[in-house]
């Protein structure tokens, strides 16, 4: 039930993506180019989202277990620090580099594009990377693997 | 800056943000996590008992998506200028970047604003400053 519910969830982030036209590199591009013919499009995504979202959160927030009885797992952390600054940093530069994050790099493979599958093949070696230095990390110190 | 009128779609803009609000919603309210393309895959690296099945799930709904539309329509126009250099640079930047800052513009973008979480709004704050100073470098002084 729980793996149906996600395929779901996936799949209309997926048509989501298509229908806003942001698994168009291009037009994300389009976006985050300031100075040049900004299309401002992204923002409305986002505060549509954002908007949908909110009341999402807001009804969860009082519960411990969802609709399908599932615990609610949401992060909890609020510390602003060094690796959340810098890791992001890190994002926005590749973000602006091709105009794919995450989740269109998966429509973007969908798609059978050769290049989509290019950048997801990278970035799944640049999580490779993290997993990489925090394996040592966590071997080092003999601490228990941090789930995300 | 100026506004390409011609570009700009806020109908559909408006209309696929609120189906990923849509998505967000679903599976908050249902499997009680967040949406965050980036934890999601990341979280296959490491594959524990349990923990497996609802992430492949959910990639695979993202891919299943355009395979969907591809099947019943003609897909959106999909443009990527960038060369096979860049792509592979800016793939090895997400991936590890999206790792360390705990999330993308999923997790922290839409969610984590969504629940007014301080890290997500400093998160977003920094990939958006970066992604706009990128292009401003690669657009307008490096190939103007």
């Amino acid at each position: 039930m729980y793996t149906a519910a996600s395929f779901a969830a996936g799949f209309v982030f997926g048509l989501g993506l298509l229908v806003a036209g942001m698994a168009n590199p291009a037009k994300v591009l389009a976006f985050l180019d300031l100075a040049g013919a900004w299309d401002p499009s992204l923002a409305l995504v986002m505060a549509a989202a954002i908007a949908v979202g909110a009341g999402a959160f807001a009804f969860v927030k009082k519960r411990t277990r969802t609709l399908l009885g599932a615990p609610v797992l949401l992060p909890s952390p609020r510390r602003i620090d060094t690796r959340l600054v810098l890791g992001s940093l890190v994002f926005g530069v590749g973000w602006g580099l091709a105009g794919i994050c995450p989740g269109p790099a998966l429509v973007l493979a969908g798609t059978g594009s050769a290049k989509g599958f290019v950048f997801l093949a990278a970035m799944i070696a640049g999580n490779g990377i993290f997993e990489f230095f925090e394996g040592r990390k966590r071997v080092a110190s003999g601490s228990a693997p941090m789930r995300s | 800056m100026s506004i390409a009128w011609n570009a700009f779609t806020p109908a559909t803009a408006l209309i696929g943000g609120a189906i990923i609000g849509v998505a967000v919603a679903l599976f908050v309210v249902l499997n009680g996590r967040i949406a965050g393309v980036s934890g999601i895959l990341g979280g296959l690296a490491r594959p524990e008992a349990g923990d497996v099945s609802w992430r492949v799930a959910f990639v695979a709904g993202l891919v299943a998506a355009p395979l969907a539309w591809g099947l019943l329509a003609v897909l959106p126009e999909i443009r990527v200028d960038a060369g096979f250099p860049a792509l592979v640079a800016a793939g090895l930047l997400v991936g590890a970047g999206t790792r360390y800052g705990g999330g993308c513009t999923s997790g922290h973008g839409v969610c984590g604003v969504s629940r007014a979480s301080p890290r997500s709004i400093a998160a977003t704050v920094a990939f958006m400053a970066a992604g706009f100073a990128t292009v401003f470098v690669a657009c307008h002084l490096i190939a103007p």
